[in-house]
């Protein structure tokens, strides 16, 4: 498992570096069509919220303190507080509630 | 090179500095998150670091390391990571636009390596060409603090009471609302996305067919279905500013 895991990190690593690089170098030119600019636009807030939901909700001792934590998350974001606000609150209301579920 | 040209190099590099400072600091931060996310993986503190040094992206990684939990595929791996930093090769071709013509190839190689958010954004603010001097200070300061912090996450993650980490390990998710959220407010369309991301993203989890699908599967599939359908029905309009203000440029 552990050369195994040396092996996933060269292939993002490799993934990364090229999806970086090809258009520094091979391409250099911005991107005409219109469909791929707007996809590539919408791509991360499509993932970052995949990824979000409903994993937070599992990555908690208790579901309900995940639960919690992404409606907090997502009201104070809506509240106009910073990234390191929000972090710290959901991180803040997972702590506090799992004192009483757990 | 003259010793007015050394001066003018050091001069871009240490306001490279300057500015680099503020941002790794915020990476030692949001890396330490990460880094609890690469212990749940089963990642040890050095492949964390490793991780951290070589990809330099926090969706990114994080994609990964679901990727490394489940056992998954190499073929999943790479096209998870595609998908997760497919933003980067959005800011790379309009980072290329803010490169003189002459600039060398090393030195396209060298900025390259360390397009995020955050870097990207101080790179294109610069005025005129970018010196790639002015990258290298701002790296100096944010590739050791995304490294370290990620590297400091494993190993607290090991030491810190059981109550602790379950806390932590929600801080990441923490930052990606932050990211997508805002947006959201202003821009109906992301809204709409974020919100069917949310439910189809659950709905895979409990319909039976799609049920069995790895989370990494799970989120490249609804990514290209999705984005795709918002870039088809609510295609974005001009050009990126920093695109066209510098192609007007020349």
């Amino acid at each position: 498992m552990n050369g195994k895991i040396y092996l996933y990190i060269l292939v993002c690593a490799a993934v990364s570096f090229l999806i970086r690089e090809l258009p520094l170098t091979l391409i250099r030119k911005p991107i005409k069509s219109r469909f791929l600019r707007s996809f590539l636009f919408y791509v991360p807030y499509v993932t970052l919220a995949v990824m979000t939901f409903p994993s937070i909700v599992n990555a908690t001792s208790s579901p309900v303190a995940g639960l919690a934590a992404l409606v907090l998350g997502i009201a104070a974001a809506w509240l106009g507080a910073n990234l390191f606000q929000v972090a710290v609150g959901c991180c803040a209301v997972v702590l506090v509630l799992e004192f009483f579920l757990i | 090179m003259d010793a007015a040209q050394r001066a003018e190099r050091r001069r871009v590099f240490l306001s490279g500095v300057r500015d680099g400072v503020p941002i790794g600091l915020g990476y030692l931060a949001v890396a330490f998150s990460l880094g609890i996310a690469a212990r749940n993986a089963g990642l040890n503190a050095f492949q964390g670091f490793l991780i951290s040094l070589l990809n330099n992206a926090s969706a990114g990684e994080y994609a990964a390391f679901t990727v490394i939990a489940a056992d998954s595929g190499f073929l999943e791996m790479a096209l998870i990571t595609l998908i997760t930093n497919a933003r980067y090769l959005l800011m790379s071709c309009s980072l290329s636009q803010k490169f003189s013509p002459d600039t060398p190839l090393h030195h396209r190689l060298l900025v390259g390596y360390d397009v995020t958010d955050e870097l990207f954004g101080i790179a294109i603010a610069r005025p005129g060409y970018l010196d790639p001097f002015y990258s290298y200070g701002a790296f100096l300061p944010a590739i050791p603090g995304w490294a370290i912090g990620t590297a400091l996450g494993v190993t607290a993650g090991s030491i810190l009471p059981a109550r602790l980490v379950s806390a932590l390990s929600v801080a990441l998710f923490g930052m990606f609302l932050a990211i997508i959220i805002p947006p959201s407010k202003k821009n109906p369309v992301v809204l709409g996305c974020v919100a069917v991301s949310f439910a189809a993203s659950w709905l895979c989890t409990v319909l039976p067919l799609t049920k069995a699908l790895s989370e990494g599967t799970r989120t490249i599939l609804l990514t290209i279905l999705i984005a795709s359908a918002a870039a088809l029905l609510f295609p974005v309009k001009d050009e990126p500013e920093q695109q066209k203000e510098v192609q007007d440029e020349r």
